[in-house]
């Protein structure tokens, strides 16, 4: 008994590096997931962030029928790599709506201008109040909300083209 | 000549990978609050709270622009007499106790917080033959 005890802080040991060796060889997962998801969308108001868009509240994402709120900025690259699927999602009829963070007005209409315009309504969050709201550690982030104003799903990160479908099956979810 | 020109304006028009935007930063991001014991209380807060964007500092310590609207929406709350600590749950609601560096008590962290306690205990009951041995 009293060997078998001299030798537990060996096993310890290779315990700890067995356990150190297997996490570094797994990718980190920085990704770090709302916790809104099922809730409410959080009660908020926002200017229009261009002058041809209409403003975005939380009570336009409550009228019956599901959205897209795509949180962008221009002045991320993340952002116009995911404009075409942006626009691919458009076209296949599923509405989006914006909230440009940080963001100038003159910017986003570039922005806009250069890499397509998906959006019906644009909300201005200068402070990054409604992302913190909603969870959001980062540009780009999509969420799906159902008819009701819930959030029912969050993409993080720029939507890839294979990325679309599991998009719109949330979207389809959320009807 | 030219090769060097070219460099030096293809080095002055790069810009970082992770661009920030060109919007000046909120109101309180760098500047402090008025009431230096509101201040402190915001401090405190802001040094133990993650940021979001630069995993692994605290938004006291970095410059990212998200970072800096943590620290207007924290020193703004706190001006407005909030408590600290709902300020802190606020956030744990929307980002997990992730976005906190003050592990919650919780079954998943008990092992942490029951590790000091087991440890001492271990130690008294290694010393214990030592202290023993000390009276004669």
């Amino acid at each position: 008994m009293r060997r078998l005890f001299l030798w537990l802080p060996l096993a310890v040991f290779v315990l700890f590096v067995a356990a150190v060796a297997i996490s570094l060889r797994k990718p980190p997962d920085t990704d770090i997931r709302s916790h809104m998801i099922g809730k409410a969308m959080p009660d908020f108001e926002l200017r229009p962030a261009v002058a041809n868009h209409s403003p975005l509240a939380a009570a336009d994402l409550r009228r019956g029928k599901p959205r897209l709120v795509n949180v962008f900025a221009s002045w991320c690259v993340p952002c116009k790599a995911e404009a075409p699927q942006l626009m691919a999602l458009k076209r296949r009829g599923v509405p989006i709506d914006g909230v440009a963070i940080r963001d100038r007005s003159e910017d986003v209409a570039g922005f806009l201008a250069s890499w397509g315009d998906p959006f019906e309504r644009i909300g201005a969050d200068p402070q990054s109040r409604v992302q913190f709201m909603l969870g959001s550690s980062g540009v780009p982030e999509t969420f799906v909300v159902d008819g009701r104003g819930v959030i029912r799903h969050q993409h993080i990160g720029d939507i890839r083209p294979e990325d679309v479908p599991e998009i719109v099956a949330a979207y389809e979810a959320a009807k | 000549m030219s090769r060097s020109v070219l460099v030096l304006i293809a080095m002055a028009l790069t810009s970082p990978a992770f661009a920030q935007s060109s919007l000046p930063p909120s109101r309180y991001a760098y500047t402090q609050l008025e009431d230096p014991a509101q201040e402190a209380r915001a401090r405190a807060l802001m040094e133990t709270l993650r940021c979001l964007v630069c995993q692994g500092q605290s938004i006291a310590d970095s410059d990212a622009d998200m970072a800096g609207d943590m620290r207007a929406l924290v020193r703004e709350r706190v001006k407005a007499g909030e408590e600290p600590e709902a300020i802190r749950r606020w956030l744990i609601d929307r980002y997990g106790a992730w976005v906190s560096y003050r592990p919650p008590v919780e079954p998943l962290t008990w092992p942490l917080w029951a590790a000091p306690l087991l440890l001492l205990a271990a130690g008294l009951y290694l010393a214990r033959g030592r202290f023993r041995r000390k009276r004669f």
